[in-house]
């Protein structure tokens, strides 16, 4: 089957270990504000790949991904779920590593249809990359137009299935940088099992041109890029407030 | 047969010893470095006092506007000046070019009239004397060239369809076995040109009168070389005897051939394996201790820092500055399947710390999957530092120049001492591509440079008729492009003829008739276009194409997609075709390139309107890449596009210039905690976050 894809990055070195192929895929449900890609927004439409087109591209350079693998992000690419685990199924049959680049907004605690495909996909998935925006719900909303009860559900979901994975955060300066929810961020992470990495993402400001060039007002007019250091800082309240939730010295 | 060389103690026997065979040598002695980088030493105090005042006398000559100082009355030769000094008490390794540093030395043979130039852009006058000798009483190559050219060759120089053609200037792309002077002395490897000339035939057919002249050159050149290091105080006779007189002798052979020409590349060989056989004999013997050799080494790569040629300001326009490619070819791999890093490999590079990045020597990592995993780190740790090191596919060289050969210039690979290279510049592809439109007139010009074929008439491009025309274009090309070069290649070997450098050669040497290509991608997205899109022509009053409109959408060159990057394969092979159909001087071996580094600006200032979309005097992509911004898929793709382009048929080498942003190349270790890869034992309290957050989650 095919997919709707925005287009494909032969060289990832950000999105998750290794080089990768980076598929990053059409349509999101979120609107969050500092949105680098909201050419990826529009659901059903973007170029329309196969599974079996991807995997060859892949397959053609395979040396360059000796330590990586196969990322599909978006975009959300949860909205696809069928394409990706036809994806999937084919990559892990080619032993290629695979991960997903996930908000997690698709997921509702409860038996359904999608959880056994979620079920499934997951036993396809070597790493799931889960992007938190904002760990207050009425932040949260504010933030993406979307609520985060599904997505921290999908974040104890991963626990409980032992799934691997990374929590990623963006920091934007006034937006998410407060230490309270930062440090409430890591008590919330200090409860689960399985994260292995921490990603702070420092807010940068180069997605502007594109909503330009989209004739969309840009939401994060006059908010400057997040330095290193103020990066560093949000790094160190997070993992001391999961630190301590953990009860480790 | 076997003689002993005091020079030679210690080393393991093989044929090097009766015949001048430095591979023989190296292989029989070298021991390959697994280890790391933690031998290193830093700069001696003398080291960085000398480096201190090059770089003050730097600032001086950036002051003065680029240059420092010029000689306008000596022709330089390798005896024509006395000894130079920076300070004579601390310098380790002596030689300049001329007799004081930052001096640069006057060369007319290659052409009188850009020397003078040279001198005269710089504010400087050749002396009238020696401008009327070389006027009048002694022909240079650009003048022998120009006796002979055509009126079609002159139209196609000046219409820049072929540019940068060697025919006023020293071709270069030469590189002499300096390594043999260190290792024979100049009194044997005399004795084995007079062997030479005693062996060729005796009916006395013009090759064979052409060959014992040059080779009575050759032994002047090295009787001169003698002479040169003995105004140094030194004795090259025989084989050097330890480390120190290793790298003297061998820079010495080096510089007696930057004091003889001012080639377009003067490139070093393949040295540090070979010198890391003397180092490592001296250390365990007691003679020298890690920190003289690097202290030698450092001295070493700092003259070759200072190696500086007169040239005109359209010189250093169409190469980007003032390169003088003293390449130096480090580590590769063995045919006996050992690696050949060794711990002068370490040393080399190690200098780009000790006397800060630089861009000469441009030291070249002959890159194998084999290299050893810890020099392999340790050259990423110094490109990340110093972003000067040049990498080369030694998997894919060795196949076809052994595993002694070394880089001319920025790719050309050469077996050393036994192949050479004739340069030869680039032909512009893309403007043959629209003589082919135009059926033979200049797009800019409009004159008539190629012969009158028929011109496209139709209004939109059809790909069947472009492309047929577009062979008999190259066809005619490679024919006057292939002349041309036996003209220059001719003369330079009449008139400017690298005597040192070919007296570091066996007598019988593999030539590799080189050719170039410049405008690849533009051509291959041109056609693309023609073929997948629609192309409007646009023409003046006279019928002349001068611009193009493309309708809708074309695959691109630098996206793995094979229906362009097949267009590009198969153009390097048309053309490489139509190059091997021509006689070549002295039995060349027809090569080409695509490697236009740093001329692409050039290059496109002087082309036209092109099918794909690219405007008149927009630069061409350098080398073999992809046109700027039409690669939209990541690096990896961008790259595949390039590794199909045919090595068999563009054997003189395929560049591709690719910088990326360090954040481009991973995550910023500070704000990336977590690395599942990395097991670190955390019980001491020392480790950094990203461990402990492992850590912590280990211990659940």
């Amino acid at each position: 089957m095919e997919g709707y894809i925005h287009s494909t990055e032969s060289f990832g070195t950000v999105d998750g270990p290794g080089i990768r192929y980076v598929v990053f895929m059409q349509g999101c449900p979120l609107r969050c504000k500092y949105c680098h890609n909201p050419d990826t927004w529009q659901i059903g439409t973007g170029e329309r790949i196969s599974a079996e087109e991807i995997i060859e591209n892949y397959s053609k350079n395979k040396a360059f991904y000796a330590h990586g693998g196969i990322t599909v992000t978006g975009g959300e690419p949860l909205l696809q779920i069928d394409f990706l685990l036809e994806l999937f199924k084919m990559a892990k049959k080619e032993g290629i590593h695979t991960c997903i680049d996930t908000s997690g907004i698709t997921y509702r605690e409860g038996t359904s249809e999608y959880n056994d495909k979620l079920d499934l996909l997951l036993e396809y998935t070597d790493l799931v990359m889960l992007d938190i925006k904002h760990i207050d719900p009425v932040l949260h909303r504010e933030l993406t137009g979307q609520d985060n009860e599904g997505i921290l559900a999908f974040a104890k979901y991963l626990s409980e299935k032992k799934v691997p994975f990374w929590v990623r955060h963006v920091v934007v300066p006034g937006i998410t940088d407060d230490p309270v929810y930062l440090t409430k961020l890591g008590e919330f992470l200090g409860n689960l099992s399985g994260v292995k990495a921490l990603d702070v993402l420092p807010y940068h400001t180069m997605g502007k041109a594109k909503y330009k060039e989209m004739g969309i007002p840009y939401p994060l007019e006059g908010v400057e890029a997040l330095s290193t250091s103020e990066a560093v800082k949000a790094k160190e309240i997070i993992l001391k407030a999961f630190k301590e939730t953990r009860k480790i010295p | 047969m076997n003689r002993m060389y005091e020079g030679w103690r210690g080393f393991q026997k093989g044929t090097w010893m009766s015949e001048i065979n430095v591979r023989s040598f190296i292989k029989h002695n070298y021991t390959p470095y697994d280890g790391d980088e933690s031998f290193l030493e830093g700069p001696t105090q003398d080291t960085l006092d000398l480096w201190e005042q090059v770089m003050d006398l730097t600032k001086q000559e950036r002051e003065a506007g680029g240059v420092l100082d010029m000689d306008t009355k000596v022709v330089s030769t390798i005896t024509s000046h006395g000894p130079g000094y920076l300070n004579k008490d601390k310098e380790k390794i002596v030689g300049f070019q001329t007799d004081k540093p930052f001096k640069r030395a006057l060369h007319t043979y290659g052409g009188i009239r850009m020397a003078e130039k040279a001198c005269s852009e710089n504010g400087y006058k050749v002396d009238p004397e020696i401008s009327e000798f070389f006027n009048v009483h002694r022909k240079t190559h650009n003048a022998g060239v120009f006796d002979v050219y055509t009126p079609e060759m002159r139209a196609c120089r000046s219409s820049h369809i072929i540019t940068g053609l060697p025919d006023a200037y020293g071709r270069g792309r030469i590189i002499g076995d300096y390594r043999r002077v260190a290792l024979y002395g100049i009194d044997r490897l005399i004795e084995d040109k007079q062997a030479q000339r005693v062996t060729t035939r005796s009916a006395m057919y013009d090759d064979i009168i052409r060959l014992r002249e040059e080779l009575a050159e050759q032994m002047r050149a090295l009787e001169q070389l003698k002479e040169m290091a003995a105004s140094y105080g030194f004795d090259i006779s025989q084989p050097a005897k330890d480390t120190k007189e290793a790298i003297q002798w061998l820079y010495f052979g080096y510089l007696g051939a930057v004091k003889e020409q001012n080639g377009a590349a003067m490139s070093l060989g393949r040295t540090s394996t070979f010198l890391d056989i003397y180092a490592e004999r001296d250390i365990a013997e007691g003679r020298y201790t890690e920190k003289e050799i690097q202290e030698l080494v450092d001295q070493f790569i700092m003259k070759l820092r200072l190696v500086k040629f007169a040239r005109t300001p359209e010189y250093n326009s169409l190469f980007s500055g003032d390169p003088q490619w003293v390449t130096e070819s480090i580590g590769g791999v063995a045919i006996d399947g050992r690696h050949m890093v060794t711990k002068m490999s370490y040393r080399y590079l190690h200098t780009l710390e000790n006397l800060g990045a630089a861009p000469e020597p441009n030291l070249t990592v002959l890159w194998s999957t084999k290299l050893p995993m810890n020099f392999k780190r340790y050259c990423a740790k110094t490109s990340i530092e110093t972003s000067s090191v040049q990498y080369e596919n030694d998997d894919l060289m060795r196949n076809t120049h052994g595993d002694d050969y070394a880089i001319a210039c920025c790719v050309s690979s050469m077996r050393l001492g036994k192949e050479m290279q004739f340069f030869g510049a680039r032909a512009n592809l893309a403007k043959c591509l629209l003589y082919a439109i135009n059926g033979g007139r200049d797009e800019i010009t409009g004159k008539q440079v190629a012969p009158e074929y028929t011109p496209i008439y139709s209004e939109y491009l059809d790909y069947d008729e472009v492309m047929k025309k577009f062979d008999q274009m190259m066809e005619w090309l490679a024919e006057v492009y292939v002349n041309t070069l036996n003209i220059i290649h001719y003369m330079h070997d009449k008139y400017c003829y690298e005597k040192l450098q070919m007296a570091l050669h066996d007598k019988n040497v593999v030539r590799w008739f080189a050719t170039g290509i410049a405008g690849l991608s533009v051509v291959a997205d041109s056609l693309s276009a023609i073929k997948y899109a629609k192309v409007k022509v646009i023409r003046d009053e006279t019928g002349l194409a001068t611009d193009y409109e493309v309708e809708g959408d074309f695959p691109k060159y630098g996206n793995d997609d094979d229906r362009v990057d097949s267009i590009a394969r198969m153009i390097v092979q048309m053309f490489m075709g139509h190059i091997r159909k021509n006689h070549t001087y002295r039995r060349g071996v027809p090569t080409t390139s695509i490697l236009t580094i740093t001329s692409n600006v050039v290059y496109g200032k002087n082309t036209g309107s092109t099918p794909d979309g690219r405007k008149k005097g927009e630069a061409f992509a350098p080398g073999a890449n992809p046109m700027h911004k039409r690669d939209t898929h990541g690096a990896v793709a961008s790259l595949a596009s390039v590794a199909k382009l045919p090595f068999w048929d563009a054997q003189d080498g395929i560049s591709n210039t690719f910088s990326i942003v360090p954040g481009a190349l991973g995550k910023d270790d500070q704000i990336f905690a977590g690395d599942i890869e990395v097991d670190l034992d955390c019980s001491n309290g020392t480790c950094s976050t990203p461990t402990l957050f492992e850590g912590l989650d280990d211990k659940q």
